[in-house]
């Protein structure tokens, strides 16, 4: 693995999205759908009924956003290339097939992580500082914020797979990014269950739910840079 | 002589050599077949054909992005296969069509991506090489997507330059461009040319051929031809002198078959003769001498020059 060629391909991959107006408020406003139920929840309960928040860990639900946030930057990845004819030159460098797959991945899961990061951040410093402390002890216990931590990298992986597998066989981004966000459904409904109490939030269902993510997660590498055709990501399908 | 010591001796001689190479698609359609030729170190190849033919493709194949589906090649010393990819694209560089920038990048940014991609050292100092050798040092810290469509021809270059390529392959360098850009990238071509790199450039623009390339090779998805200009034009053209005259001959059938090596005659429109001779530097003096005897007052007796594109539409023209 020639890290000098990720580090390329990751280095011009984040100075384009920072120069993406279209990518950067996609980006912004994709988190705002999955804040506004919790927030209200959590802003219109008062103290006394703080423990109901232990049948609806509803900051849980917020975890949908780290499935759905990589979707516009992955889906880009190489669709995008593709349509601005960059994606020719670069596959004619003496790049392999790993080292460009892993810098589009890691430009697509860097900034996913610490958008989510940023967003739980705020929302948790907000119920923190503005919630009664019986409501935000809730809230912010232990496991919410460990669920926070753990789960939102493997999520970001697995979006980053999914996005890149589909962004290397549409044809345009637009389509990317709408296949995009439908094959994640299955996670966000997943979140949207534990947040709201549809699924019963237990230690085994996280541990069950952390296990299969990273088997999933080293799954989707395996295939993604398995799959990895020269010829067909230039082409496309003939 | 065994596959090996074949391909090292085509290493030896050759910066190109392919055999019978082909590419069918899965849909069944056909990009080119049955293509052969060798190009010489320091050569310039030109690589002629109308739209479609599989011009972009071969250049694709042989830049290891596209896998053939029959034949064999050697790039750059190297046998084409899929093991081969990577350190064959080390050794060679390819411009698409079009120049393929970053465009929210700047030049210098552009060019440093593809500096580590190349694993180039001191990249630095390469970068600035490279933007020297196509004149476009003070326009580094533009953003590509404000250049103009030749300037961003020269960026695609100087990317190319990056690698120090063995063979470049240049598909369509002037393509889209204004006749001054296109001046510029062929003049930058030039250079290269001088400075002894091996050239495979694909155009349908004949006159660029015609000005650069040692040889060229005309495709329509199978080799029609290959060889020098100067090579095509006596395959396909009968060697002919062009004669005019203040007046008619009275008795032109006479003072044509009496000279020597003359082998056919017809007027021109003009009311000039054009005569089909086998060796022009015998028939001209002969053929003058007996226009002199018959009293005729020769203004002028000329070589008539075929040119590549005589040569592309001959071979194409009835096709495309």
């Amino acid at each position: 693995m020639n890290m000098r060629q990720v580090r390329a391909i990751f280095r011009k991959e984040m100075r384009e999205f920072r120069r993406n107006k279209q990518i950067i408020s996609t980006m912004a406003v994709s988190p705002i759908g999955f804040l506004i139920a919790p927030m209200i929840f959590l802003f219109s309960i008062g103290a006394s009924d703080a423990s109901t928040l232990y049948n609806y860990p509803v900051l849980l639900f917020t975890l949908g956003m780290a499935a759905l946030v990589p979707v516009t930057v992955g889906a880009y990845s190489i669709t995008g290339e593709r349509e601005q004819g960059t994606l020719e030159p670069v596959l004619g460098t003496p790049i392999g097939a790993r080292e460009f797959m892993l810098g589009k991945a890691l430009s697509v899961f860097v900034p996913g992580v610490a958008e989510s990061y940023l967003v739980f951040g705020v929302i948790d410093g907000l119920v923190w500082a503005a919630r009664p402390a019986a409501v935000s002890a809730v809230a912010l216990r232990l496991s919410i914020l460990l669920a926070q931590l753990i789960f939102t990298p493997l999520l970001v992986c697995l979006s980053v797979w999914m996005s890149m597998m589909l962004s290397a066989r549409v044809s345009d981004v637009r389509t990317a990014q709408q296949l995009g966000a439908l094959i994640n459904l299955p996670v966000i409904f997943l979140a949207i269950a534990m947040g709201f109490h549809l699924i019963p939030v237990t230690l085994t269902l996280g541990v069950t739910a952390g296990a299969t993510l990273i088997v999933l997660d080293v799954a989707g590498w395996w295939l993604v840079s398995g799959t990895f055709d020269r010829e067909r990501l230039i082409l496309g399908a003939r | 002589m065994s596959a090996v010591s074949q391909s090292r001796t085509r290493t030896e001689t050759a910066a190109l050599s392919v055999e019978g190479l082909g590419k069918e698609f899965g849909n069944g359609k056909v990009a080119f077949a049955d293509v052969s030729f060798e190009i010489g170190h320091g050569e310039v190849f030109g690589f002629l054909g109308p739209n479609g033919a599989g011009k972009t493709t071969t250049v694709r194949t042989l830049g290891t992005l596209v896998a053939p589906t029959s034949g064999t090649a050697v790039v750059a010393g190297l046998p084409l296969t899929p093991a081969n990819g990577a350190a064959i694209r080390r050794r060679i560089a390819i411009v698409p069509e079009s120049p393929g920038l970053y465009q929210r990048l700047s030049v210098a940014e552009n060019l440093e991506c593809f500096a580590d991609l190349y694993r180039t050292q001191d990249p630095r100092a390469r970068i600035g090489q490279a933007l020297r050798s196509v004149n476009l040092e003070d326009r580094a810290g533009d953003l590509c997507g404000t250049l103009s469509k030749g300037l961003r021809q020269r960026v695609a270059l100087a990317r190319a330059l990056l690698a120090d390529p063995v063979v470049l392959f240049l598909d369509e360098p002037t393509s889209g461009l204004d006749p001054v850009a296109a001046q510029e990238v062929l003049s930058l071509v030039e250079g290269l040319r001088k400075d002894g790199v091996t050239i495979f450039l694909t155009t349908h623009r004949l006159d660029e051929a015609e000005r650069l390339c040692d040889r060229v090779a005309i495709l329509n998805t199978t080799m029609r031809l290959i060889g020098r200009p100067a090579e095509l034009r006596d395959q396909l053209f009968a060697k002919t002198l062009l004669i005019r005259l203040a007046s008619p001959l009275t008795t032109p059938e006479a003072v044509f078959t009496e000279a020597v090596g003359v082998e056919a005659w017809h007027l021109c429109d003009d009311g000039g003769y054009e005569l089909t001779v086998p060796d022009i530097t015998a028939a001209a003096p002969a053929v003058t001498r007996a226009l002199v005897s018959a009293g005729a007052d020769v203004l002028s007796i000329g070589e008539s020059q075929h040119s590549l594109q005589d040569v592309y539409l001959e071979l194409i023209g009835d096709q495309s």
